[in-house]
């Protein structure tokens, strides 16, 4: 059967394009979810901006390049001039946000340690909310098959988030960590796949709640095969929660990995980690304390900005919490 | 009995840590500076790696609470050694959770009754900010906050060399030493608890019986306080157990940086020296304790709600 877009199905499209822009427009009447939104568009340009000018052979802002005459500079102080290659000069010739003990500048430093806050965030939630799908679509799917005697998919898979919510995380972690050998995939893999009980839940109750529907079953009843009905009619249901969840859960990570770098079980040195940073600062508490406060509100905002947008994004996908 | 076989799962899952690190002598990374070739042969007599699994399970529990799992750096029985620090790390779970409770209440009952007014914003804000900022962050800033203003030391337990003060001052020397690190551990669960204490005032307080007693003339105060937080208060003693695990968790970093004596101090210096046998078994005994808190807050739930029964 040919379809052709007539009046009503254009009314829909453009239904469900104003749908969207609803969501935008609450997300921005909503003053502390949009400054969540500005501040991390402002953290993902600064650390995809990091990746670009820190990397490489000849990189425009060098986090490694050692200066002992200029070691433990405060912020917007200038480079001594005098006897230093032109390739070591900072940019502009001043330390924007200052040197450590090594005159590294923390500038370039901050930049490159913020792609790996990024990059922890992101792929560690990737893998807990994957983990978190499969094993709640799962749970709320086949559920009531029976395993072994009275035994169900479903006790096993919700005895599992028991087990899992009994280990404090950061001590498991740590251990996980520390048997592993140093590097940034194992902390990243550790980190997600501990964290998959949040989205593992709100997957399951949505499952729960739609698999009796008359559109699961009438997708049943066409012989639809069971992994494309969880995937194109009840993933997309439970997509609201699992976002939310997912938002908080990259802050809860980037907080996790500054703490790992911090106690010296994250990416190994000379990378520098705004973790690892804040751990070398501490050092010298009383005599250069923007070591401390740089990378510290650093990943207070960036962590606050998740938060933010998070809660914003729970208000805004969820009618029932909208005011007025 | 469900949490008799969590507890079983549990002990079968600490077990099973024991094999991430690499097991035989030649699976050495040699890029791999937290494992050396000494370090595997005491690894696998310790949780006697030769044997089948199912039996290398049996002996590390036999071993464990008989004693004879002893740890690496100075040969005293691990779960002796994890008793005497828990002892310590007690007082900061004590007092972090009176702080949280007599904290999160008030706030969070204030900000309920004054909904969208200047101090329920701000407290909200707050309790973003607290969930926000990174406890060791929070621990510096508290430090130079405390030691520059109040001049009192607050590393350690007590300050070195009060023993001949007199009563008082050792007292409140003692008193600042638990408070700090306290006080960093409760931040969190303050922000999440006060959260949790408004939005279950708010939604109490739209019952139909709330209306009634309006109605019947009731003063503002006597239905916050009488009609309303009654039956706001139920579900909160189930978040009594759903904080232990993050407080024994952060214990860790604020234990550290406060020189405090406790688990979590002794997890970290573990995994420093390498000492396998306490960071394992440390695992285990944080888990049991999350599972006990929330057997605890079970039971009283029961006591308090007469519609549980078991």
């Amino acid at each position: 059967m040919d379809i052709s877009l007539n009046e009503d199905n254009r009314d829909i499209l453009t239904k469900d394009g104003g749908r969207l822009a609803k969501v935008w427009g609450l997300m921005a009447e909503n003053r502390l979810a949009a400054t969540g939104l500005i501040f991390f568009i402002i953290f993902l340009s600064l650390s995809l901006f990091g990746a670009v000018t820190t990397n490489g052979t000849n990189p425009l802002f060098n986090p490694e390049t050692v200066r002992l005459s200029d070691k433990l500079l405060p912020p917007l102080s200038s480079a001594t001039l005098a006897n230093m290659l032109k390739s070591e000069l900072p940019p502009l010739g001043i330390y924007i946000l200052g040197t450590d003990d090594l005159g590294r500048d923390i500038f370039s430093r901050m930049l490159q340690g913020a792609i790996v806050s990024l990059q922890v965030g992101f792929i560690s939630i990737g893998i807990s909310v994957i983990l978190g799908v499969i094993i709640g679509g799962i749970a709320g799917f086949y559920g009531d098959r029976k395993v072994f005697g009275p035994l169900t998919v479903d006790t096993i898979i919700v005895g599992l988030i028991d087990i899992q919510l009994s280990f404090p995380t950061f001590f498991l972690i740590l251990t996980v960590v520390a048997l592993l050998p140093p590097s940034i995939w194992n902390i990243m893999i550790v980190i997600g796949l501990t964290g998959w009980v949040g989205p593992a839940r709100f997957v399951r109750a949505e499952a729960l709640a739609l698999k009796g529907q008359d559109f699961v079953l009438a997708a049943m009843a066409t012989g639809m095969s069971d992994i494309r009905i969880i995937f194109r009619h009840i993933l997309p249901n439970a997509i609201s929660p699992v976002l939310v969840s997912a938002t908080i859960g990259i802050a809860d990570a980037i907080l996790t990995e500054s703490a790992l770098s911090f106690l010296g079980f994250g990416v190994p040195p000379p990378n520098a980690t705004w973790g690892n940073i804040l751990a070398n600062g501490r050092n010298f508490i009383f005599d250069a304390p923007w070591l401390i406060y740089i990378p510290g509100i650093a990943i207070l905002v960036t962590v606050l900005s998740f938060n933010l947008l998070g809660e914003g994004l729970r208000e805004s996908l969820n009618p029932k919490l909208r005011s007025g | 009995m469900r949490k008799g076989i969590t507890l079983f799962l549990i002990s079968i899952v600490s077990f099973l840590i024991i094999h991430l690190a690499p097991g035989e002598p030649s699976q050495i990374d040699p890029l791999n500076p937290r494992f050396t070739k000494e370090d595997i042969v005491r690894y696998r007599a310790a949780f006697d790696l030769d044997k089948p699994l199912p039996l290398q399970y049996l002996s590390f529990y036999k071993k464990l609470f008989s004693g004879r799992l002893k740890s690496f750096k100075d040969n005293l029985p691990v779960l002796g050694k994890i008793k005497e620090r828990f002892l310590n790390s007690l007082p900061l779970f004590v007092v972090g959770t009176l702080i949280t409770w007599s904290l999160a209440f008030p706030v969070g009952i204030s900000a309920a009754i004054n909904r969208g007014g200047i101090f329920d914003k701000t407290t909200t804000f707050m309790a973003y900010l607290l969930i926000s900022v990174p406890g060791f962050f929070m621990a510096y800033l508290l430090i130079l906050f405390v030691v520059n203003n109040f001049h009192v030391s607050v590393l350690g337990m007590r300050t070195f060399g009060m023993e001949d003060a007199s009563f008082i001052a050792s007292f409140m020397d003692r008193v600042w030493h638990l408070v700090i690190p306290s006080l960093l551990g409760s931040l969190v669960g303050i922000a999440y608890l006060s959260r949790y204490v408004r939005s279950q005032m708010l939604e109490v307080m739209g019952e139909d019986y709330i209306r009634t007693a309006r109605a019947k003339g009731a003063s503002e105060d006597s239905v916050y306080y009488h009609h309303a937080l009654r039956n706001a208060l139920l579900p909160f003693v189930t978040m009594f157990g759903m904080l232990i695990p993050a407080m024994i968790g952060g214990s860790v970093i604020i234990e550290s940086i406060l020189a405090w004596p406790g688990m979590g101090r002794l997890g970290y210096e573990a995994i420093l020296a390498r000492d396998y046998p306490v960071v394992i078994t440390l695992n285990f005994v944080a888990a049991f304790l999350v599972l006990m808190g929330t057997f605890f807050s079970d039971l009283l739930y029961m006591l308090v709600d007469p519609r549980i029964k078991l």
